[in-house]
């Protein structure tokens, strides 16, 4: 798989759960009535059954589909040792944005590249607004019908220019409509930010270090990496401004929109403490805003300042959804920013106030075209890369943001679910993210493994890239761009043909 | 500027053990006894500290455990699983639900703002509240920074008639006495809820908050009893129908309340005549057309009007009208007739979150009236055991008033600072501009409208995903 600039897209390798339990949607029980006939071995065609030394097991009960099942083997077995139910435990997991569903089918993809067969709904959330109330509008599929084989995936093209001034920075684009946001050292692992980043190199685009610094570990990626300056400035180095083509000015993070962050004390270890030029053990305040500025001229003086340092480098403003992000982004483009970034209220966080989550800045849904709309009034919209975040969990995500005027989406919780989080919301609590991915313990870090992180980002991703395609086919579209603002490619459940 | 505000909290721990949102289950029969079973390597350390709570007969892993799911995902025989707490889902009602109400318990227990990682978990929008979002200022217009203490920002709010303009004499003196004005510190007055299992202790408890947070306690006069004789200044009695000694023992009643009724002239002389320096509010329950009656008070010369939905936040004869409309309409109408400043407005009924409070006062109150939180506060279930004579779960009743002064003191605090985020965010500094700053929100029904209207059409043939 390459194309004209000679890059290559990794492949799919098949990556299983760390963990000796997978999370599934339904449980399968085998009684001792069991004759091992193998028939449910031959049946499913999700290799769940497995015949083992004269004996056959339920081996893989994740991946069963439950009543999806074309031919389900607790109806065909002979002797009913066989019983189909809900898993409990999946209950208790996802909420409305991040369903259970929408947890498992990422972690299926993580897995396997692909989108899970049947059983679990893994385009949408169950939040009843926004992104799950819009519906892609999609032309009959001939291909489906006729059976007309598939062109391959290269004839659509999914890249996005970064640098649309055209002026004499780099010529950075991505290979695919999304690249990672940012996320610290020292609210991740060092583990998870390596995973992040190689999986981005792999895949043609880039990955931002968040506000914590920027570890050697990552020179090798330098063309991949995009540093952040945020209003605390830790770890902001000139020489780490220089190594990189895209420098991220954090404004505000949809989380917690207009408050500082906060790193608890217990994660500023000795690593980071370093990383940061910080004390051992204290807690870190980011405040809010930047101080040193209070108006677009101010800003653009900040702007000026990074090309001072690296002449060539993008710069990207991202900023929350207040009412007014519309004169925001506007002002960005006049101070010389290269990508506006928008993060929306249901962004990710390693650590944010309940009521700033849910009550402060409106929905990336509303923002996006709001921006959209006055950047084209404005005349400067081809002259500027939108990126969108906050809330971006599916395939079908990226492509309604898309299509209602972003030019291409940052990714958070999604590669963080591909490392298998569940969302249990306490990645601040003590040492840190129980799992292994949010955390700077030492002990809990050897949880996860560089490759097998960095492989079932990359798988996720292969299917978001899959899935993308193959809705642009569907659209009668060769290129991502083609999507860019086109409203009536979607309708909304709740306006539908009114 | 008055003196900088602090609410201080201090850990107040609960009597019961709270119920949790799912449990643990832990199956012994198969068990290999693995040398490194999952249940040693708990990060949380969830089965070491195990113990049995024989009062209530609760296994102390299900408060402790945190969810990482680890054991369940590591047991070799999975024999260990998580399930949803049916006990935990019964709380409350479709309102009050199970997760507002942890959360009020946490608040009262510890006095902090509930913070989490990961982003929002809820649904996009719902009804009343949920369907406004409050703004952020971002570049161009300065957030304030109020929690960390590096900013001061006001939360103290006037009840009374505020004047237009002053007059002054040609010897510079003020040439009229100003109408008399209460201030309280934060824009919060707490009253008493419709049911509860309460004792004298609870009643005294809520009295000492209110006078340690300098607001007040609204309660039937009736209740006043010698217990709460010594905090006077800081009761606010709801006077009920026919006469009634208030104005009794130590310490003068500032502020005091009348329902609406036909003949409220009549109730505010006797009340009036009761306690003649104190300030007197009018109740009226939230309905449609309530505008009329409010102007007409006003005009009448009644400078506090206090706006009253249901305990769900709704106006007593329409379930469709919310208390976040009641309010806005209440005040365009004040606003528009010119009288806005000649009064104070209080909003009260289902105010259940830290951000009705900044949401009330962005639709126009000048404050609220908070009931039952300052119940939860207590540990209370929401069960309504006893609105039907049963016994109080949690023992309510038998709570040692510091103890009640102390969970209501940590709730109110937590709320405040949550509020001074929202208004640092915002960049306001003194939440008496806050008031009816609708610029300063975002209303679902508008930004919904405007953004999906266009996308409704779908051409025949097509598909939908």
């Amino acid at each position: 798989m390459s194309n004209d600039n000679g890059h290559k897209f990794p492949e799919v390798v098949r990556t299983t759960s760390r963990f000796r339990n997978p999370i599934g949607k339904y449980r399968l029980n085998r009684t001792s009535d069991c004759i091992a006939c193998g028939k449910c071995v031959e049946l499913c065609p999700y290799g769940v059954h497995v015949k083992r030394r004269g004996r056959v097991l339920v081996e893989n009960q994740y991946l069963c589909v439950g009543p999806d099942c074309p031919e389900p083997c607790h109806a065909a077995c002979p002797v009913g040792a066989l019983s189909l139910k809900r898993n409990p435990d999946f209950e208790v997991l996802g909420d409305f944005r991040w369903t259970a569903d929408l947890l498992a089918s990422t972690w299926y993809m993580a897995e396997f590249g692909k989108v899970p067969p049947a059983g679990l709904e893994y385009k949408i959330g169950d939040s009843a607004g926004g992104f799950d109330k819009l519906r892609l509008v999609l032309k009959a599929d001939k291909t489906a019908k006729e059976g007309v084989s598939e062109e391959p995936d290269e004839e659509v093209d999914l890249s996005v220019e970064l640098n649309r001034r055209k002026d004499h920075a780099h010529k950075a684009g991505m290979k695919v409509p999304f690249y990672g946001g940012g996320m610290s050292y020292g609210s991740v692992s060092i583990t998870t930010m390596l995973s992040r980043i190689k999986a981005a190199a792999m895949l043609g685009t880039f990955c931002c270090t968040g506000e914590g610094g920027y570890p050697d570990e990552l020179k090798p990626y330098d063309a991949h990496v995009i540093t952040q300056v945020a209003t605390g400035l830790f770890g902001v180095r000139e020489e780490t401004i220089k190594r990189v083509k895209i420098v991220e000015f954090k404004y505000a993070q949809g989380a917690k929109p207009g408050l500082g962050g906060h790193l608890l004390g217990d994660k500023v270890t000795p690593g980071v403490a370093r990383m940061r030029e910080a004390v051992v053990g204290y807690p870190l305040f980011s405040p809010f805003p930047f101080h040193s500025v209070y108006s677009v001229e101010d800003h653009k003086k900040h702007v000026d300042w990074i090309k001072a340092i690296n002449p060539r480098a993008l710069v990207s403003v991202k900023v929350s959804t207040p009412t007014d992000v519309d004169m925001v982004a506007v002002g960005s483009y006049y101070a010389g920013a290269h990508i506006i970034h928008l993060d929306g209220s249901y962004g990710g966080t390693g650590a944010a106030p309940d009521i700033a989550k849910k009550n402060i800045a409106m929905p990336l849904e509303y923002a996006l075209p709001k921006v959209h709309r006055f950047l084209t009034e404005e005349g400067v919209r081809d002259r500027i890369t939108v990126i969108a975040s906050g809330g971006i969990r599916t395939p079908h995500d990226v492509a309604k943001i898309i299509a209602l005027g972003a030019d291409g989406v940052c990714t958070g919780t999604a590669d963080l679910v591909a490392l298998e989080c569940v969302r249990c919301h306490n990645c601040e609590r003590g040492r840190g993210c129980a799992r292994g991915i949010a955390t700077t313990d030492p002990e809990l870090m050897e949880l996860i493994e560089l490759e097998w992180g960095t492989q079932r980002i990359v798988n996720m991703f292969l299917a978001w890239r899959k899935e993308l395609t193959r809705i642009l086919r569907r659209l009668g579209m060769r290129s991502i761009r083609e999507l860019v603002g086109r409203t009536d490619c979607l309708v909304h459940l709740d306006y539908m043909n009114k | 500027m008055p003196s900088k505000y602090m609410i201080h909290t201090k850990q107040t721990p609960h009597r019961f053990k709270a119920v949790t949102e799912s449990g643990i289950i832990a199956w012994e029969e198969g068990c290999l006894k693995c040398a490194v079973c999952v249940k040693k390597g708990c990060v949380y350390g969830v089965y070491e500290d195990r113990g049995l709570d024989t009062r209530q007969m609760m296994d102390s892993i299900d408060n402790q455990c945190m969810n990482c799911l680890r054991c369940v995902q590591g047991c070799p025989k999975e024999l260990i699983h998580k399930s949803v707490n049916p006990e935990y889902k019964a709380i409350g009602d479709s309102y009050w639900t199970p997760d507002i109400v942890a959360k009020l318990w946490y608040q009262a227990e510890t006095g902090k703002i509930p913070v989490s990682g990961a982003g929002y978990p809820g649904p996009f929008s719902g009804p009343g509240f949920d369907s406004m979002w409050t703004d952020m200022s971002e570049i161009v217009r300065p957030t304030r920074d109020g929690i960390h203490g590096r900013e001061y920002i006001s939360t103290a709010i006037d009840l009374g008639k505020t004047p237009n303009h002053l007059t002054f004499n040609e010897n510079g003196d003020l040439e009229r006495d100003l109408h008399p004005l209460i201030d309280i510190p934060l824009p919060i007055i707490m009253r008493n809820p419709d049911f509860g299992s309460l004792s004298e202790e609870t009643l005294k408890g809520w009295a000492m908050a209110a006078r340690g947070l300098g607001t007040f306690m609204a309660l039937p006069g009736n209740m006043i009893t010698e217990a709460l004789e010594d905090f006077r200044s800081s009761l606010m009695p709801l006077i009920g129908p026919g006469p009634q000694e208030i104005d009794k023992g130590n310490g003068a009643i500032r502020l005091l309340e009348v329902p609406w009724s036909e003949g409220w002239e009549k109730a505010v002389d006797m009340a009036r005549q009761q306690s003649s320096s104190a300030q007197v509010s009018i109740r009226l329950p939230l309905h449609e057309g309530v505008e009329k009656k409010v102007i007409s008070l006003v005009a009448s010369g009644i400078s506090i009007i206090h706006l009253e939905a249901t305990p769900h936040g709704r106006a007593t004869d329409h379930a469709s009208l919310f208390l976040k409309d009641g309010i806005r309409s209440v005040h365009q109408a004040l606003v528009e007739e010119g009288i806005r400043d000649g009064m104070t407005l209080l909003a009260s009924g289902g105010l259940s979150m830290a951000e009705h409070v900044a949401k009330s006062i962005i639709c126009g109150a000048d404050g609220v009236m908070v009931d039952f939180p300052i119940l939860i506060a207590l540990e209370c279930r929401m069960c309504r055991r006893c609105t039907k004579g049963l016994s109080c779960p949690v023992e309510i009743e038998a709570a040692p008033s510091s103890w009640v002064a102390s969970r209501v003191i940590n709730l109110v605090g937590a709320w405040q600072n949550q509020l001074l985020e929202m208004m640092g965010a915002m960049g306001i500094r003194d939440v008496r501009r806050l008031r009816g700053e609708v610029g300063r929100a975002m209303f679902f029904e508008e930004l919904d409208r405007t953004t999906f209207e266009s996308m409704g059409k779908v051409e025949e043939g097509c598909e939908l995903e």
